[in-house]
């Protein structure tokens, strides 16, 4: 079934790009593969078709569904198995390095250089996004995972005032708890429980962050401080409503929405799923950093991974980078999707009150050094290692370890999984 | 004249025989080859893959030996699909056995409705496993399914939360699995009981045998064969159980529902650890292997006796 999708895709596309040709000659096209299919999100990348299409550059839709883009990665071994990569791929952290590594990807120096994408873009996406010193990316956006969305109703029923570290978290989830409502809406999927881990691990400290999620230094994985962090998953897991396993993220979002729960902690697309529903920053929802985090930023940043590809192309492929890391684009873009600018330069004026945070606080943790890539969303570790971690991270939030010898286990699954 | 006939005879016929002799293989060349390559040639590289240190793509620059296999079976979450494997195809077998069994016989009674009934009870395997996962997960999920509804009708105590507790939820994947292939087992027993030549039975009522006693001593044994096929359709469904799993409850709670099969996809496609998901890969073959290697012989090396 799916095999006749992907021919039926790439037949349409070939006649398409035969059609293409004619037309337009001198603008080229560009094969562009994400997995950006759902509402929102599709309507944020026409934005970039359209800006393309009056440059007259043809797109090449290769839409592969299927959430955190797993499908489109093994979509992705087959074309370049093949022999025909596509010219552009949206891909995330890690995979980008682990496709560099192959030898693959293209080169963005020439329009990298000349509009200055060294100084505006963050160190810690020039991470990804570069490779041996060569631009291979051009980056979209920049999510940021350490956020926390609360119904105002809620809040306000619990005291009013958000909290700031995490004693303050635990009394605000107490009186939620109190007032008869579930007070952490949270889906039981790896990923979910990883992203709340992200937090709590930073929460715990920046340094202890870097030193265990980033450097991945078994002192730190198997410490005292982090059995204290699944200590702090643990009690977090006594907030959440008994049928949490197995739910999806914007099934929680859906839950605060409603009023029937108190909070979410979960990256900023899911303040999509709020103002989808009609809901305003500020009276009906509230962000706020996960208590103990403000000042650093974990973050996922989608980005176009560029393919080596013939010449014929290769002038399209440069015009699509430069698009992506136009200033204006970076707005309009993520005024849609939710996320912030890749850039530091972009003007904020357009964005709503959680967007102006999240722009503020991702330049304040630029310039501080508290920019960190997130664990869950691969942006701190390769894919192995980040799996053998959401393993550990799952079986103890769901009882299957306790605290003491989740730290171990994750300390000894780390260790394996670089082996 | 005679002599000049028979001889343009013979050379007339020797091509066409030659050609009647070549014809069988070449009709079966293609296949042959399509087989010889898509089957057996991408296992031959699989086994490669397995002794490589390949993770995002295949690479045959680097060699491991045994070290994939080393670490799979050091690997917790490839334990835990083994013992689910275990638990999973132990039940799925003999529990599907048992109510198909049972069906065939109840129907076998001669009664009224049963091209009614047959068709009702075999309908679920034309189900795919995904639908019957979705529906299920569903059905089960204490939120929205059976809990809900029995405590919406007035049965506040009811509670079936199995699928959302690690240690119970595979178990709600044989009750999956069970309803979907149950049907299908009773088709093959039913065949098998009907075969089953009416003049052994008539003798043996003679002989003053009761019902229980013709079934219990003559029709089953008799119907060993059948056993043994819905055995090994059963048997290598169970090892390589994967969409209904993924369908269900995706691995979870927790790892709690992994299997070897779901092992394999995660490793190789989501983990880029394309080596060692070959490395299950292979073990998954063998497994399957054991079980119809033995059976193959046994049904073709009869055969030819």
């Amino acid at each position: 079934m799916l095999r006749k999708l992907l021919i039926g895709t790439m037949l349409g596309s070939a006649l398409t790009a035969g059609y293409a040709a004619s037309t337009y000659a001198a603008g080229g096209s560009v094969e562009v593969l994400h997995w950006w299919t759902s509402g929102g999100e599709a309507a944020a990348l026409d934005v970039l078709k359209k800006k393309l299409e009056s440059q007259g550059v043809t797109w090449k839709d290769m839409p592969v569904a299927g959430g955190g883009g797993e499908a489109a990665m093994t979509a992705l071994r087959a074309r370049v198995t093949a022999g025909d990569p596509p010219t552009a791929v949206q891909a995330l952290g890690f995979d980008i390095t682990d496709w560099a590594k192959q030898g693959v990807v293209g080169d963005l120096g020439e329009v990298a250089d000349k509009e200055g994408w060294d100084k505006v873009v963050p160190a810690a996406l020039q991470n990804f996004a570069k490779h041996d010193g060569k631009w291979i990316a051009a980056p979209v956006n920049v999510h940021s995972t350490n956020w926390v969305w609360i119904s105002k109703k809620a809040l306000d029923a619990a005291g009013g005032k958000a909290p700031e570290n995490w004693d303050e978290l635990i009394a605000v989830l107490d009186k939620m708890k109190a007032n008869g409502i579930t007070p952490l809406a949270h889906g039981g999927q790896a990923w979910q429980d990883a992203t709340i881990f992200d937090a709590v691990v930073l929460s715990l400290g920046t340094d202890f962050y870097k030193a265990s999620m980033i450097d991945n230094d078994p002192a730190a994985l198997g410490g005292e401080k982090m059995v204290e962090a699944f200590d702090r998953m643990a009690k977090l897991k006594g907030y959440v409503d008994k049928d949490f396993s197995g739910r999806d993220w914007n099934l929680a979002s859906a839950m605060v929405i409603e009023g029937k729960a108190g909070m979410q902690m979960m990256g900023d697309w899911a303040k999509g799923e709020f103002l989808k529903a009609g809901q305003k920053p500020g009276s009906d929802f509230v962000c706020i950093r996960f208590p103990g985090t403000q000042g650093a930023v974990t973050f996922n940043s989608d980005m176009f991974m560029m393919f080596k590809v013939g010449d014929d192309k290769k002038a399209a492929q440069l015009t699509m980078a430069s698009d992506i890391e136009s200033p204006e684009f970076q707005s309009s873009f993520n005024v849609v999707k939710g996320s912030v600018p890749a850039r530091t330069d972009v003007p904020d004026t357009a964005f709503d009150d959680c967007g102006k945070k999240g722009i503020k606080d991702l330049a304040e943790a630029n310039s501080s050094g508290k920019l960190f890539g997130s664990m869950a969303h691969g942006y701190a570790v390769p894919a192995a290692v980040k799996n053998a971690m959401y393993d550990v991270i799952t079986r103890h939030f769901n009882g299957e370890l306790d605290s003491k010898a989740a730290a171990a286990a994750l300390a000894e699954a780390v260790a394996a999984a670089k082996g | 004249m005679a002599d000049t006939t028979m001889t343009a005879r013979s050379a007339a016929a020797n091509p066409r025989a030659t050609l009647q002799d070549l014809l069988p293989k070449i009709v079966l060349a293609p296949s042959f080859a399509v087989i010889l390559i898509f089957v057996y040639g991408f296992i031959a590289f699989t086994a490669v893959l397995s002794f490589s240190g390949s993770k995002l793509l295949p690479d045959f620059s680097t060699w491991v030996g045994f070290g994939n296999y080393v670490r799979l079976f050091n690997h917790p979450n490839w334990i835990v699909a083994l013992k689910n494997l275990a638990i999973f195809s132990i039940l799925y077998i003999v529990v599907c056995s048992v109510i198909g069994l049972a069906l065939a016989i109840f129907l076998d009674q001669k009664i009224r409705g049963e091209g009614v009934l047959r068709p009702i009870y075999l309908y679920p395997m034309a189900l795919s496993f995904i639908v019957t996962g979705v529906a299920w997960k569903w059905f089960l999920d204490p939120g929205i399914g059976l809990e809900h509804v029995m405590q919406s009708i007035g049965w506040e105590s009811f509670s079936f939360r199995w699928i959302k507790d690690g240690k119970m939820a595979i178990y709600t994947i044989v009750i999956a699995a069970v309803w979907q292939s149950s049907g299908f087992v009773m088709a093959m027993f039913l065949a098998g009981l009907r075969g089953v030549d009416n003049e052994i039975i008539k003798a043996a009522q003679i002989d003053g045998a009761s019902t229980l006693t013709i079934y219990r001593r003559i029709i089953i044994p008799l119907m060993r064969p059948v056993f043994l096929s819905a055995f090994v359709v059963l048997a290598h469904l169970a090892i390589k159980s994967y969409d209904l799993v993924v369908a269900m409850t995706d691995g979870g709670p927790g790892t709690a529902t992994w299997t070897p099969a779901l092992f394999m996809q995660k490793f190789t496609f989501g983990r880029n650890e394309m080596g060692m998901g070959a490395a299950s890969a292979i073990v998954m073959m063998m497994m399957i292997f054991t079980i119809i290697v033995p059976y193959l012989y046994s049904e073709l090396g009869g055969k030819k006796k």
